[in-house]
This record gives C-alpha cells, structure tokens and sequence, in this order.
C-alpha cells in the first residue's frame, strides 16, 4: 500500500487513471468447433480480477487456455459466454490502452528496430518526429541505442524481446498483456529480461497478465499467481505473493526463504493438474 | 616515422589474418575466371559447331540458319531496316507493348491479389470466375482482342496484360494468405486502421511473393506481345518473325531471337535491381554473407 503514494500523479486523475486499468474476468467460457464438428472446451467459468497497477502471473498445463484467455481481455476474439471487463467496461473489439507481447516474434522483419518501435504511435496517428524522438527514448530506455537502423533478423533473441518490449511499451499501456514473452530465451538473458521488465513496470505501472509456464518466475515478479487447472481451464486457485517491492534482481530473490515457501506451495496445487495434463496427452498419443 | 604502421597495414608473410583474406579472394577469382572460362568455351562449341556443320554441308542452313548468316542478318536489320520500318521501331513498339501490358497487368494483379486476399467474401465469389478466364487458352484471347480492337497496340497490350496479370495475381493472393497471424494480431492490438494494416503489415509481407512473380512476368508480357503481333500487326518484332518464316528466312528469325533475349535479359536485371532495392531487410543467403 505504501508504494503506491510514492506515484507522483494528482490524487484526483489518479483515481481516474487506477480504476481504467482494472481487469475484471467473470465466468469467461470459451468453445471452439473441431474440424470433426465436435464442440471443444477450452475454458470453463474463468473468473480473476486484476488490479489497477498490479502485476498478476497465470500459470497452469500446456493446453489448458491460457493463450485464449489473453486473447479475449485483448480484445483479438470474443468469449462464447461471460465478459472481460477493463476499466468497468466490457471489451468489445480491440481496446485502447492495452499492450500485448507475444511469445513468438511479432516484429516486422521489414522495418528496422526503429521502425518497429515506432508502429505504436504512428498507427495511433502522433506525428513522425514526435514519435521518432519517443521510439529513440524507448529504445534507450531498455539499452538499444546505437541499434536504431538493425533489422530484426539481425539481432539476438534477447535484443529482439526487447524491442518487442519498447513496442509495447512506447504507448504507454494502461494494460500490459504478455503470453510466456520470455518462453523462448536462454536462462540467464530470461533472467536479466525479468529485472528489466520489473524497472520498466514500476516506471509506468501498467495492470499486467503475465503467462508463464516457469513457476519461479511467476512468484519472482507477480503480486498474483492465478493456477489454472487442466483442460477445459479453469481458475483452481490464486496466490497472493507478498514480496516486498522493488524486489531487485530476480536472481537473488530464489534463495529468500518466503519465496522458497510460496514457490512450494504454489508447486503443490499446479502438480496435479500438470501431471493430470501429461497423462492425458501421453494417453491420447498411446 | 610513418614506417610502423606501414609495417603494420602490409600483410606479413605467413599466419596472419591478411594472408589468409587474400587467400580466400584468389580463390574466389580463380572461380569466376574458372567459370567464364568454361562458359565462353560452350558457346565456342555450340556456335562452332553449328557454323561448321552448316558449312560441311551436313546440317542445311536453309532451314537451320547458319551464325555467320545471322550475324549478317543482324547487321543488315540494324543498317537496312525491314519493310515496314526501321528495325529500331520494330523493336520499341514490342517494348512499348510489353512494358505498358507489364505495367497494368501487374497492378490490377497486385490490386486484385491483395483485395482478394484481405476479403474471404470477394474471394468464395470471384474465385470461379479467375479460374475459369484462367483456364482459356491465351491464344484464343489474343484472336479475340485483334477482332475487337484492330491490329494496333492496343489488343497486344491487353493479351500481354493478361499473360502477367494471373501470375501476379496468384502470388500476390497466396502472399497475403501466408502473413504472419502474430505480427497481424500484433498490429491491431496496437491500434492499426484497416488500411494502415495493408500499408505496413500486408503489401510489404507480400512482396516477397509478387517480386518473385515479377521476374517470370515479365518474360510473359514479352510473349504477349510477340503473339499478338504475328496474329496481325503493322510493326514490331512479332511481324519481323512472321515475315521471316514467310520468305524461308531463319536467319532473320534468330537474329530477332536473339534481340529478344536481349531485351528479356535486360528486363529481368531491372527487376533484380529493384528486388535488391525493395527487399534489402531481408537476411542474406548463407553464400551472400559476408563471411569467409
Ligand atoms: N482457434 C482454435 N480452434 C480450435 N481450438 C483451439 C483454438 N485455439 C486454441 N484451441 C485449443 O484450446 C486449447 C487451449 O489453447 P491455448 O489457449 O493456446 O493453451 P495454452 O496457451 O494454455 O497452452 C488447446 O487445446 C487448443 O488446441
Ligand atoms: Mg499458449
């Protein structure tokens, strides 16, 4: 609670601003039709809040809906039954305000790092110097200057997520959706991309939903684990992670005692369902 | 005082990184000398051998030709003209004609390809039909436009068009079928309009594709527009040919030929230059990389 006065905003537009980045999940079903014309469930009754500025992690078995989920607060597909709700209203169509950083590349491998980081207010309609002098900041900010004019495919993993990063960011999202945006990364540029994400978030405080399959990252950098269950997802149970904050590196914190406790607790809910996932896909394949 | 770093920039003899970089360049020109080498000696042979089979009598040079006659022809084409104009003429109404049939075949394609492959509606309705004008025989339609629009330009250009307009068209429609659903899904969650979508997102993706057609299309445009003149025109290579074979004259006919190539030839750098331009972000092919 403390750390929130410390946000220079006017108590007033504060107010204002908090209350538009809340996401609200209610009874959120998703079905889909199989090609053999069967109806798929892929997600039952979800119900989450997230909190205005607060960093929420889902974890839960592959499979299990977790992707689809984001892309009905995104506003990308549409739910068969329940709402998503951001800022008290209800999502319908793509929504101001919200970021959304996937797992795999989404970069246009045709422009250059620049280009990319610009698409967010160009496409908003600000003007090219405007939003060239914001893309540099951006890109200074997670530590590409100096790789303005580099294409995509000329940067490593790692630099690639961060432009990403600075892409979604550069609007300066109310919403910060990420589906395992650091799934594809090696350990310790996982780890470096995880603090850094963790300075860029307290800068600007978006709401967050956070997906990952990797439960040490879940509670290194979320205020809220939600564990879903396997398939058809649902919501299983959910965490409050109480870390103090700014928690710093995300390599240190693995060793305090507290996050040992919750990781561990947190571990004993998703393992029924994971091996519960596992043994239903390793018995479909048999 | 200069002699160290002049010491330093000469390559030394053995074991240094200079060496081995100038190693690596012979070897690369003792290739290309290696190749162009062997690819004059085809030609020698090729050519060679058919002059002197022409010459010995074994092969007839009145219905083979013979290359001394057509270079003769050639230059006798350049110097003297042909019935119906300079052959100057005749060859800038050909390149007229394929240019201006490139040019709207493959915008409509583009235009259609990408229209089409945004719209799944237009699609399912206009599909039947691209197939069906597709599956005529171009022939038949290059009789069609000559009765319909006289032996000018006009009906050669039209026949050209059509010949690029379905290349293109399938690549482009394939192109932008194939765009990345992440980086499109990414677009509009960042607050891309429709068109903004198509600006950035899709032509440039397809582009790949239509550049790729651009390079067999234009060989087509030219065949086009050759058909349509020797099924009935006033001027142009098309006519050169037909006159040609008319008077039993295959010298003249390669002789045209082999302005063609030329000007095919031509056409086809142009594109790879523009290719070069247009598509420099993409990653070079493991034998481009600059690495030794
Ligand atoms: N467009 C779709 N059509 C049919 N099934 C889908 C579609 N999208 C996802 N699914 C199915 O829904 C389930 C959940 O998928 P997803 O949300 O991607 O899982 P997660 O991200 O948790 O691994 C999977 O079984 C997947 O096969
Ligand atoms: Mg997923």
């Amino acid at each position: 609670m403390a750390s929130r006065n410390d946000v220079a905003v006017s108590p007033g537009s504060e107010k204002i601003g908090r209350d538009s980045a809340r996401v609200e999940i209610s009874g959120l079903t998703k079905r889909f039709l199989t090609p053999a014309g069967e109806v798929f469930t892929a997600l039952e009754d979800v119900s989450f809040t997230v909190e205005p500025g607060q960093f929420c992690a889902v974890v839960g078995p592959t499979g299990c809906g977790k992707s689809t989920t984001l892309s009905m607060v995104s506003g990308l597909d549409r739910p068969s039954e329940g709402s998503v709700k951001v800022g008290g209203r209800e999502v319908e169509g793509v929504t101001d305000g919200v970021s959304f950083m996937f797992q795999t590349d989404a970069l246009l491998p045709w422009k250059s790092v620049l280009g990319n980081v610009l698409m967010g207010p160009v496409f908003r309609g600000v003007p090219k110097p405007q939003a060239q002098a914001s893309a540099r900041d951006w890109l200074r900010r997670v530590g590409l200057t100096g790789f303005e004019d580099r294409y995509p495919h000329q940067l490593s993993g790692g630099m690639r997520k961060r432009v990403a990063m600075a892409a979604a960011l550069i609007n300066e999202p109310k919403i910060l959706i990420m589906d395992e945006p650091f799934g594809a990364l090696d350990v310790q540029t996982k780890a470096i991309m995880s603090t850094e994400l963790l300075g860029l978030w307290e800068q600007i405080r978006p709401s967050v939903i956070f997906i990952t399959h990797d439960l040490d990252e879940a509670v290194a950098l979320a205020d809220r684990v939600v564990v879903m269950t396997s398939s058809p997802g649902s919501v299983k149970a959910v965490f409050d992670i109480d870390l103090p904050r700014p928690r710093g590196a995300v390599q240190e914190i693995r060793f305090q005692p507290r996050f040992i406790e919750l990781q561990h607790q947190i571990w004993e809910t998703l393992r029924e369902e994971v091996e519960r996932a596992y043994a239903r896909t390793a018995g479909g394949t048999a | 005082m200069t002699t160290t770093s002049a010491v330093s920039t000469r390559p030394v003899k053995d074991g240094t990184p200079s060496t081995a970089a100038d190693a690596a360049k012979r070897a690369a020109r003792r290739r290309t000398a290696q190749v162009w080498a062997a690819r004059v000696a085809l030609a020698a042979v090729v050519i060679g051998g058919w002059q002197a089979f022409t010459t010995w009598g074994i092969v007839d040079p009145f219905f083979f030709g013979q290359p001394s006659g057509i270079a003769k022809r050639l230059v006798d084409l350049f110097q003297n003209g042909t019935e119906f104009g300079s052959f100057y003429a005749n060859i800038w109404t050909t390149i007229q004609e394929a240019l201006a049939g490139f040019a709207l075949g493959a915008i409509t394609g583009v235009v259609f390809g990408v229209t089409l492959g945004q719209s799944r509606f237009l699609a399912d309705v206009l599909g039947p039909y691209i197939k069906m004008v597709n599956a005529i025989p171009r022939i038949v339609l290059g009789s069609i436009f000559i009765v319909a629009f006289g032996i000018g330009v006009l009906p050669k250009i039209l026949l050209a068009a059509v010949l690029v307009f379905f290349i293109v068209f399938f690549n482009a429609f394939q192109g932008v079928r194939e765009v990345d659903r992440n980086i499109l899904a990414n677009a509009k969650v960042l607050g891309a309009s429709q068109t903004q979508i198509t600006r950035h997102v899709i032509v440039p993706s397809a582009l790949t594709w239509i550049i790729a057609s651009l390079h067999s299309a234009f060989g087509f445009a030219i065949v086009g527009a050759l058909v349509g003149e020797v099924l009935g025109a006033q001027s142009g290579l098309g006519l050169v040919i037909k006159t040609a074979q008319n008077n039993f004259d295959p010298n003249g006919v390669f002789a045209t030929m082999l302005i063609i190539s030329v000007i095919v030839l031509g056409a086809e750098w142009l594109i790879g230059k523009l290719e070069h331009r247009l598509l420099s972000w993409r990653p070079p092919a493991p034998t481009e990389a600059n690495s030794l």
